[in-house]
């Protein structure tokens, strides 16, 4: 883990998802962002602390991927999903399922981690089935 | 406040041409807006140009100055980049300057290179107009985004995939006389729903093609065109913009649209109309779906009601609100940087009776142009509206 820091806040963020330590920034008025941030992007709030995201996310979205750029090629198809982990939704892609249109559903409930992207295995947000589903 | 006049129109075939250049493509658009407005390229007092993603196609940052040398202007020239709105918004600051009295003759519009690149590297070109850390680098793509719309808004609201294949039929049917179009032939609902998928529930269909072209406006005051005699008959009467959070996963509204329903109520402010003044529409229909929440945000249809407007009828060539005369981008082409420049030229052409389906909005009055950025994180929209 000696790679030079490329996006400062965001990669320390994604390295704590991948330790099961997310966390969303949260002004006073509660309103949840992601880093890296100096003001809520919602009211202006310049004061921010880091709260735990929820353990599992609710599925609002999603789509079935079939054509992507050159870095997901190894990927596709591909399920994206936006789930809602309290404080902040998160996107990524759902893995541990047959990436059909039917494999996700709106309601559904997903972890949130870090894996590799197939193509060059560069980090991305990965969404897993809930084991209590 | 000045009144502002659309002087002339011109528009480079859209379509494929991989080996013309982007100042060649400008430079078409700008002479036959010229040639339309009858005014020299001398009088131009600044050059306003849309266009995204010119250092991705073609090694090309800068672009404003080549773009004033190709269209003959010696001016302050300024590029604007807003995503798939980069023309739009260059029209709003050209309206906004001729406002001003800062400048009589403003030239504006845009224009994208895209088919010189392989589709895959254009799917990644698109793709930059979306938060790069938080979506592009979870696997969004465009079509993907638009994607997790179509599915928020068949959750919370209904709809199918017939209803979007009706707007595709309804797109694809209204290109066919358009001589600028990509696409010239008709789609039917069924060869719609048959085609395969690009970004499930959205298929080859419910997508704008990837298109080559430009676009050109030449701006003037209505005291220019009077004191030139210049025939300028359609005139800018409302100008409105609208910014919402960049990725969709922190907006409020996953199906809904608010920096469009923002941009129209300023434009509509501005113009002193409201959406039953709407005689004919030309909205940022990229994908089918976005055709449904642009109806929407114009206010010419509830949320939740813009699903069933073209399936209906309602804006269908023949209904009370024809949407996407031209083709639209879905069937006329989706050169990024020029679109928003093209939607103005085509309205300005329908309200005047030259475009070949003017005959269907023979007596309209007022129209209105919807231009869209990324997901719709920014909009722009004009109203027009016949002036003499």
């Amino acid at each position: 883990m000696s790679a030079p820091e490329r996006n400062g806040g965001h990669d320390a963020w994604l390295d704590a998802l991948a330790d099961g330590e997310g966390y969303a920034l949260v002004c006073p008025d509660g309103h949840g962002s992601l880093p890296p941030r100096r003001v809520c992007p919602e009211c202006g709030a310049d004061s921010l602390t880091a709260e735990p995201l929820a353990e599992t996310g609710t599925v609002e979205t999603r789509s079935v991927v079939h054509v992507a750029g050159p870095r997901f090629a190894a990927d596709t198809p591909y399920v994206t999903a936006i789930a809602d982990f309290g404080p902040v939704r998160l996107t990524g892609i759902v893995r541990g399922i047959d990436p059909a249109a039917d494999a996700v559903a709106v309601g559904d409930r997903l972890t949130a981690t870090v894996e590799e992207r197939g193509g060059d295995g560069d980090s991305l947000v990965a969404f897993r089935p809930a084991d209590d589903e | 406040m000045t009144d502002v006049r659309v002087a002339g129109v011109g528009l480079t075939q859209f379509g494929r041409h991989p080996d013309r250049t982007g100042r060649d493509l400008f430079a078409t658009a700008a002479l036959r807006a010229f040639e339309d407005a009858g005014v020299p390229r001398e009088d131009v007092d600044e050059l306003n140009y849309g266009n995204f993603m010119g250092a991705l196609a073609e090694h090309q940052g800068h672009q404003a100055p080549l773009m004033a040398e190709a269209a003959g202007v010696n001016c302050p020239s300024t590029r604007y980049e807003e995503a798939c709105a980069s023309a739009g918004v260059a029209v709003r600051e050209a309206v906004r300057t001729v406002r001003s009295g800062e400048a009589d003759v403003v030239l504006a519009g845009g224009m994208e290179r895209m088919t010189n690149l392989p589709t895959e590297e254009v799917t990644e070109g698109l793709a930059i107009a979306a938060d790069d850390l938080f979506e592009v680098r979870a696997g969004v793509t465009f079509p993907g985004a638009y994607a997790l719309m179509t599915t928020a808004y068949f959750d919370r609201y209904g709809g199918s995939r017939r209803d979007l294949a009706h707007v595709a039929a309804k797109n694809h049917a209204n290109a066919v006389p358009n001589e600028y179009a990509q696409y010239r032939e008709a789609v039917s609902v069924e060869e719609a729903l048959d085609a395969p998928p690009v970004a499930e529930p959205l298929h080859l269909y419910d997508a704008c093609p990837i298109t080559d072209g430009a676009s050109a406006l030449v701006i003037v005051s209505a005291e220019y065109a009077a004191d030139n005699d210049v025939d300028a008959p359609v005139a800018v009467t409302g100008t409105g913009q609208g910014t919402d959070r960049m990725a969709l996963a922190d907006r409020e509204f996953l199906a809904r649209t608010p920096a469009a329903a923002d941009a129209a109520a300023a434009a509509y402010a501005d113009a002193d109309i409201g959406p039953a003044d709407v005689d004919v529409a030309e909205v940022h229909d990229c994908f089918t779906i976005a055709e449904v929440l642009a109806v929407e945000a114009l206010g010419f249809a509830d949320h939740g009601e813009g699903i069933g407007a073209a399936r209906d009828g309602l804006t269908t060539a023949d209904g009370d609100l024809p949407v996407n005369l031209s083709g639209g981008l879905k069937a006329k082409g989706h050169p990024v940087g020029a679109t928003g420049g093209s939607q103005i030229a085509e309205l300005t052409r329908l309200l005047r009776g030259d475009h070949p389906n003017s005959e269907r909005v023979a007596d309209a009055e007022v129209g209105v142009a919807h231009n869209a950025g990324g997901t719709v994180a920014s909009a722009v929209v004009h109203v027009l509206e016949v002036a003499e």
